[in-house]
This record gives structure tokens, sequence and C-alpha cells, in this order.
């Protein structure tokens, strides 16, 4: 089926690629005064789905067009599969883009978008077409070539910029927060058929680097994700290193719910669902009172005050309570419990945070 | 109640401003078909018979034929040099943009009679080369202004352009050259359209800097100033003047449809 689906990329691979698709080495790039992207090392394995995750304004996004080649970087240097790419155009590069608003081009039909890439390079009209059925129908979409895109749905648009840009069969896909303008059932969807696409075809191996700043998103899609800050990269690993072991607090607030606590010197995170609360008075653990109480449907917030100072957010799953019940709790005593190993040191704050 | 009388005073407002513009050119338009050579309301009789006898003016004729060719070449420098400031405006950022975004627009506010003055100045002489009046003068004098037209519509339609098309098609292994033929060519086409189709209008009735730089040569329009103030051939007149509004309102409205969206539809 895969193997079908996209064979000359699968030709490519079958030479000895190295491991290491995509590498930023010090790379930095300033606009004016303001420091985008301030050093960033990186290493992106070939065949991983690695996310670029952060709040607006962290470089993210920057760092996407970095490697695409929308951007030049100041000083570092940028490789593909091992090649020095710093000073090539985009189109001189073997990655493609999903951009966030899309960009499909108004003026021609689906299939036209989509066989774009393939006929500025001068593969034949049969062959063109060929391919574009067959990666319409890896999208899921063989039935709207003939349309413009005026007349599809956003979830349809989307799919259609992924097949434009997967149809050329890259070593690397970029996709710059490509969920951002979906509402959220058809986010939940694309996460899913995402994946999907991927698995498909990661045979031959086509890397997808993401951004977004959905940490719920970047925990659900990636292999491996790196936390952006200002510029640089604050915490690098897997979905589960990151939200179980939060190196930062700027971490441990970006991705889940900051839940910092400074006892005996010793400044720690612990996350909420790991946090037991007890109402009775004699229950063991450190006393303190519900200041806030947020209900969410399935679950309920709740944000306590301990008596020994700081705040911490606790999780509770709405078994059998009611959202009343929920909301009655406000203002009353109880005392919280977690175990030393579901607690994480955290590093000093630094410099940026 | 309120609502429905400032409607209705609304409308008759309305009526009449579109009155005051339109009475002139449909009067003029029905002596085209007077009987007459006097012209007085109402008009003697129905005839066709001057749209024959203007026909058949070699002058006129002439002076139509130099207008086509002044306008059509006019059109055709405003198209390439507008659209290529239009992309350099628009797609990059360099030293002096602002500056020169108004020295390209400049030209259209300027009084014609100024810009007639200037240009008739600087052909008979400057210190390059020496113009004879004649076609080419009269066609550097239009497209002074028809550029403008032309930068205008294109620039308003990139603007609305996501930049994110020209990065995508780079993306897809375009180089710089298929990206504008294939993308941004097509994206801008109607508004580049309307633009040459506003250019032609405007060029082809243009009389005060044609009067600088056309030397003994007649246009159209300045053939029938040229008759009027004489006192010769009126019922001419009126045909030609009939057909020169025709040839404006056809293509200003045409543009008008191509860009209904951005609305951008100047006249000076």
């Amino acid at each position: 089926m895969t193997t079908q689906t996209l064979p000359e990329a699968q030709a490519a691979s079958a030479t000895i690629s190295p491991a290491v698709d995509v590498r930023l080495l010090g790379v930095r790039k300033a606009y004016g005064d303001v420091v985008a992207v301030d050093g960033v090392d990186l290493e992106i394995e070939a065949g991983e789905f690695f996310t670029l995750l952060g709040p607006s304004g962290s470089g993210k996004t920057t760092t996407l067009r970095l490697i695409a080649g929308f951007e030049r970087p100041d000083s570092g240097r940028i490789e593909l599969s091992g090649v020095d790419v710093t000073g090539r155009a985009p189109y001189e590069r073997d990655v493609n883009t999903v951009f966030q608003d899309y960009a499909l081009f108004p003026h021609m039909t689906v299939a036209d978008n989509v066989a774009y890439g393939l006929r500025v390079k001068g593969v034949p009209r049969a062959e063109r077409r060929r391919r574009v059925e067959q990666i319409l129908q890896v999208a899921r979409l063989p039935n709207v070539a003939d349309r413009k895109p005026i007349q599809l749905s956003g979830g349809q648009r989307q799919r259609i910029a992924l097949a434009r840009a997967l149809v050329n069969a890259p070593k690397v896909l970029l996709l710059d927060e490509p969920l951002g303008a979906l509402d959220l059932k058809l986010r939940q969807e694309m996460q899913i058929e995402l994946k999907r696409i991927q698995r498909e075809v990661s045979e031959v191996g086509i890397t997808f680097v993401y951004v977004t700043h959905d940490q719920e998103e970047a925990l659900t899609m990636s292999d491996r994700l790196a936390v952006f800050n200002e510029g640089r990269i604050e915490q690098l690993g897997t979905p589960a290193e990151v939200y179980e072991h939060p190196a930062t607090e700027f971490v441990a607030g970006f991705v889940g719910i900051s839940n910092v606590l400074e006892r005996d010197g010793r400044r720690f995170t612990v996350r909420p669902e790991k946090v037991q609360m007890h109402f009775g008075a004699n229950d063991g653990g450190e006393p303190g009172r519900i200041r806030d109480v947020v209900y969410v449907g399935m679950f309920t917030r709740y944000v306590v005050e301990l008596d020994s100072g700081g705040e911490l957010t606790v999780v509770r799953q709405n078994l059998e309570t009611s959202s009343a019940d929920a909301l009655e709790s406000r203002g009353r005593r109880v005392r919280l419990e977690w175990r030393p190993e579901h607690t994480f040191d955290m590093e000093r704050p630094g410099g940026h945070e | 109640m309120e609502t429905r009388a400032a409607r209705i005073s609304l409308s008759i407002w309305t009526l009449a401003v579109v009155l005051f513009l339109w009475l002139p050119l449909v009067l003029i338009c029905v002596y085209a078909f007077n009987s007459s050579n006097i012209q007085s309301w109402p008009i003697a009789g129905f005839t066709t018979k001057w749209f024959s006898s203007a026909w058949h003016d070699q002058d006129a004729r002439d002076a139509l034929v130099l207008s086509l060719k002044a306008a059509g070449l006019a059109t055709v420098v405003a198209i390439a040099l507008g659209t290529a400031a239009a992309a350099a405006v628009s797609r990059f950022r360099f030293f002096g943009r602002d500056a020169i975004t108004f020295l390209l627009v400049l030209p259209i506010a300027l009084p014609g009679v100024v810009t007639g003055i200037a240009l008739n100045s600087f052909f008979g002489n400057n210190p390059v080369h020496h113009f004879n009046p004649g076609l080419l003068t009269i066609v550097i004098g239009h497209a002074t202004f028809c550029i403008v037209i032309v930068y205008n519509n294109v620039v308003a339609r990139l603007r609305r352009t996501q930049t994110s098309l020209t990065e995508a098609s780079m993306d897809l292994g375009a180089d710089g050259w298929q990206t504008f033929r294939f993308v941004t060519l097509p994206v801008v086409s109607t508004a580049l359209v309307a633009g040459a189709l506003l250019a032609f209008a405007l060029s082809f009735d243009e009389v005060i800097v044609t009067t600088f730089t056309a030397g003994a040569q007649n246009t159209l329009p300045i053939w029938i100033l040229g008759n009027l103030r004489l006192g010769q051939q009126l019922p001419q007149v009126n045909v030609v003047v009939f057909f020169v509004i025709v040839m404006t309102v056809i293509p200003v409205a045409i543009a008008a449809r191509l860009t209904r969206d951005t609305g951008i539809l100047r006249r000076r």
C-alpha cells in the first residue's frame, strides 16, 4: 500500500540515509533588536515526528521558517541529511511546508494545487496525474480534484495543503500550526489523521517537524518535542519525559499546570493528578484551604492554598461528584498528599524566565 | 416613519446627483442623432446620417487612429512598468520604499497643465535627445499617469493576497520566475486588466497633456476641441463625442466589474 504510494521517495531512501535528518548548529536570527532565535542547537532524526512547542513569540515558527529557507540565519548552520543548506533558497531544499493559512493557490483547482510541485520540477503530465490521484487517496479526498480551494471546508483545505506537500515525497515535512484554524472536534480528528498519514508514509522515511503552541497536541502526537521559550530550547525529550520531569519552571508551567512548591530550600514540581486530596482532618499530608474550584465536566480542578506557603492545583475525576458538590467545596479545609517519587526538582530560574 | 422619509429624500437626492452628472452626456448623445445641423431642443428629427459622414471624414479618421495607437501604447508601457513597480514595492523592503511609492502616485495629482508644460520643455530642450512631437511624445506623456492607474490596481490586489502564496510556490520548488508566472501573475490578472482598461480610457480622452506633447497632430479629443473652437462640423463632433463616451464608459465599466471586490476605481 505505502510502497505504491510514494515509490520515488522509497527509491531515494534505499540509499543509505544518515540517522539525523535536520541539524541546527548555533542558529541565531534577529529582527532589529528582537532576537527571535537565540542560538538553537537541534538534531531531528529521520522518520521522527518532532514538535517545536512554545508560546507565540518563542521562536518556534522562525525556527521552522529557517529550516524551510524562508529566512536566513544571522549565524549558525542548518543541515539537511548531512548537507549544509544554510545559504540555499527554499526551492533548493528537499523540504515541504504545510502553512498555517494553507496558502492554497486560489486560481487553481485542487488537482493543480497538488500537482504544482511536480509540474515545476518537470514531471510528465501522466505521471503527475497518477501521483496526485494516489496522494488524494491517502488524504481521503478523492472526489474534490476539480474544485477550487474556495469551495472546500477548512478541514478539506487542510488535507489538500498536506497532500500538496506530501506528493513531492520530501525528506522533511514542516507543519506550521496546521490545525490552528480548525475547531476543536475537527482538530482532534486531524491529529489522529496526521499520525495515520505519517505512519503510512513512514516506511519511505518522511520526517515530520511540527510547530504548535498547544501542549496537548504536542504531547499526543510527538515522538520527541522541544519546548521553546524566548528563542531558546528549554527542554528536549519525549512527551513523557517533558511532562513528568519538567526541567525548568517555564516548562512545568507551559506543559501542563505549573505546580511549583518550595520546601526546605528545595524547589520542586508535582503534577496535579498525582496529588491526593483528603477532606478528613486526621488524614496525612499538608493542610490547606480550597481557594478556587473549576468544574471541567470530566474532572474538577481545585486550587488549594497551603498553610505552609504556596499553592497547588489538584485534579480529581468526577466519579461521584456533581458540579454542585464540587463548587460547594470552595473554602473547605483539606489535606494534600503526594509521593516523593512524583516530585521533581526544578532548576533555579535562569536568566530567561 | 422617519427612516422611510429619510430613505425617500435620500433617493431623490441621489437621483439629482446622477442627473447632474449624466444629463449633459445623454443630451450630447441625443444630438448625435439630430437631423438638423443646428443644436436646439427638442431635436428636429432622428437620423444616423452624421455617423456615416463622420466616419468618412479623413481628419476624424486620422485622429481616431492616432488616439487608438497612443492609448494602446501608453497602456502597454503602463502594464509593464506599473506591474513591475507594484511587485517591487509590495514584495521587498528597501531603503526609500515609501518615497518611491509617493513619487509613483504623485503624477496623478499634478495638474495636467504642469505635466504638459514640463514634458514639452523636456522634449524640446534636454541634454540627451531632442524629441520631435509625435506619437512617441504623446505616449510618454500619457504613460506618466497611466502607470499610476495600473500600479494602484495591482498593488491593492497584492496587498490583499496572502504572502504565503509566493512562499508556498518557492517551497514547492518553483524559482522566482516560475513563481511570478504561475502564481503572482494569475492572482493579479484581473486587477491588471482592470488597471489597463482604465488607463486606456484615461489616455483615450486626454486633452491637456496631449496639447503640450502632440505638436501639429490631432488625437480625437484635440480634433473635437479644434472643431468646436472654429464652429465647424458640429454634427460630426457630436457623433465623435458619442463615440468617445462609449469608448470610455465600456472599459471603465468592465474594470469596475473586474475589481468589484477590491473597489479600486480611481479617476483624476
